[in-house]
C-alpha cells in the first residue's frame, strides 16, 4: 500500500503545486475558482482518455507519440504561464492594487484566467493520465487489489493537501507582495516545464544536439525524492540535465522576464518597486 | 515568449537532422514478466546510438524509467515500446520499471 502511495503522490505532486499557486493568484477573483475547478475536472478527464489509449499512443510517430505529446502538452503550458505574467505586467498592477483595497473586486482579467485554467488542466492531464494508467493497472491485476488501491487513493489526498498547503502558505504573504512572489514562482515553473520538454525531444531523438550530461547531483538530491520532486516543480531542478535542457531553462528564464519587463507600462514602472524583487 | 518561439523553430529544424541518424545502431529487445526485466542485463557497444525495444508480457502497465539514460516512458500492459538512447561512454546504466520498482530493476552494460 505504501508502494502505491508514494508513486501516485510523487506524480501529483506537480499538478498539486501548479493547483496551489494558481489558486493564490487568482484568488479574489469573481469565477476564477469555477475557471480552476473546470480546468482540474477537464484534465482529470482528457487522463481518462490518455491512460486509455497509453498503447495507441506509445505507437503513434514511429514509436514517438509518448515523447511527442508529453513535449506538446509542455510547450502550450509554458506559452501560457509566460503569456499570464506578460498580461499580468501590462494589468496586473492596477488589478493588484484594486484588489488590495477593495478586498473582493470584480476582476476583468477573463482571458488570462482561461491561460492558467489550461495550465492546471494540462497539468492534471499529464500527471493524471500515469495515475490512472497505474491505478487501471492494479485493478487489473486483480492481486491485493484493494490494499494497493488505498495507497493510490491515498496519494491523490495527499496531492490534493499539497495543493492547500501551497495556496495557504502564498495568501499569507500580504496582497501588495503577493503578485511579485506569485509572478517570480510561475516564470521558475515555465522555465522548468521549457527543460522538461526538452527533455522529452532528446528522448525522441528529435532534438539530438547538447545531450551531454552537465551535472549530476542524484547522489546528493535525487529528482526522484520527494524534496527532489517538489524542487523540480517549483524551481525546475533536475539531478543529470542535459546541456540542452539547461540552455532551454536559462533563455526561456531571460525570455519571459525581457517579456514582462518590456510589456510593463512605462510610467508606472518608474514609481512602483520593480517586479524582480 | 519570443525566444521560445526561437527555440521551437530550432527544434524542427533539427528534427529534420535527427531522423538522419538511423544507421549503424545497435538493437536491443527485453521483455517484462511478472514485473522482472528478462534479460535483467543488456550489451551494447559505446559510442553507438541504441535502440531498446521494451516487450510488457504483463497484462498491466510499467513505465521504463532510467535517469542514467534519461528515459520515461509508459509502456501499457500487454504491449511494448521502443527506447532510443543517445551514444554513451562505456559503463553500467541502471533501469527501473518505476510501477514496480523492487523487482523491475535491470542495466544496460555499455563497453
Amino acid at each position: 500500500m505504501l508502494g502505491a502511495l508514494i508513486i501516485v503522490f510523487r506524480e501529483v505532486i506537480e499538478a498539486g503545486l501548479v493547483i496551489g499557486i494558481v489558486l493564490a493568484v487568482t484568488r479574489g477573483a469573481r469565477g476564477s475558482r469555477a475557471f480552476v475547478f473546470g480546468g482540474v475536472a477537464a484534465g482529470a478527464l482528457g487522463a481518462g482518455v490518455v491512460a486509455l489509449f497509453a498503447d495507441a499512443l506509445s505507437q503513434a510517430v514511429a514509436g514517438r507519440g509518448q515523447e511527442l505529446f508529453n513535449a506538446g502538452v509542455l510547450a502550450v503550458a509554458v506559452v501560457m504561464l509566460a503569456s499570464h505574467n506578460i498580461w499580468m505586467a501590462r494589468h496586473g498592477r492596477e488589478l493588484a492594487s484594486e484588489l488590495a483595497a477593495a478586498g473582493r473586486a470584480a476582476v476583468s482579467g477573463d482571458k488570462s484566467f482561461l491561460a492558467l485554467a489550461l495550465v492546471v488542466a494540462l497539468a492534471v492531464l499529464r500527471e493524471g493520465s500515469e495515475v490512472a494508467l497505474f491505478l487501471y493497472g492494479i485493478l487489473a491485476s486483480g492481486e491485493s487489489a484493494a490494499d494497493l488501491l488505498a495507497g493510490g487513493v491515498a496519494g491523490l489526498v495527499l496531492g490534493a493537501l499539497v495543493s492547500a498547503l501551497t495556496y495557504f502558505g502564498l495568501v499569507t504573504i500580504p496582497a501588495r507582495h503577493l503578485f511579485s512572489v506569485t509572478t517570480a514562482m510561475i516564470t521558475l515553473l515555465a522555465a522548468g516545464l521549457a527543460a522538461q520538454c526538452a527533455g522529452f525531444l532528446q528522448q525522441a531523438w528529435i532534438v539530438t544536439a547538447l545531450s551531454q550530461t552537465v551535472w549530476d547531483t542524484s547522489g546528493v538530491l535525487p529528482d526522484s525524492s520527494l524534496f527532489g520532486r517538489v524542487l523540480h516543480t517549483l524551481i525546475g531542478y533536475v539531478d543529470q540535465p542535459t546541456a540542452l535542457q539547461v540552455v532551454v531553462y536559462v533563455a526561456t528564464l531571460a525570455g519571459i522576464i525581457i517579456a514582462t519587463r518590456l510589456a510593463a507600462p512605462r510610467p508606472r514602472a518608474a514609481n512602483v518597486h520593480a517586479a524582480a524583487e | 515568449m519570443k525566444s521560445f518561439r526561437i527555440l521551437l523553430v530550432a527544434a524542427a529544424l533539427a528534427a529534420g537532422a535527427g531522423v538522419a541518424v538511423a544507421a549503424d545502431e545497435t538493437s536491443l529487445e527485453i521483455s517484462i514478466k511478472d514485473h522482472r526485466f528478462t534479460p535483467a542485463e543488456l550489451h551494447a557497444a559505446a559510442d553507438k546510438p541504441i535502440i531498446i525495444v521494451v516487450k510488457n508480457l504483463d497484462a498491466t502497465p510499467e513505465e521504463f524509467e532510467s535517469k542514467a539514460l534519461k528515459i520515461e516512458k509508459v509502456v501499457a500492459g500487454a504491449a511494448e515500446i521502443t527506447v532510443r538512447v543517445r551514444p554513451l561512454k562505456p559503463g553500467r546504466y541502471h533501469f527501473v520499471g518505476e510501477y514496480h520498482e523492487a523487482t523491475a530493476k535491470g542495466e544496460l552494460v555499455v563497453e
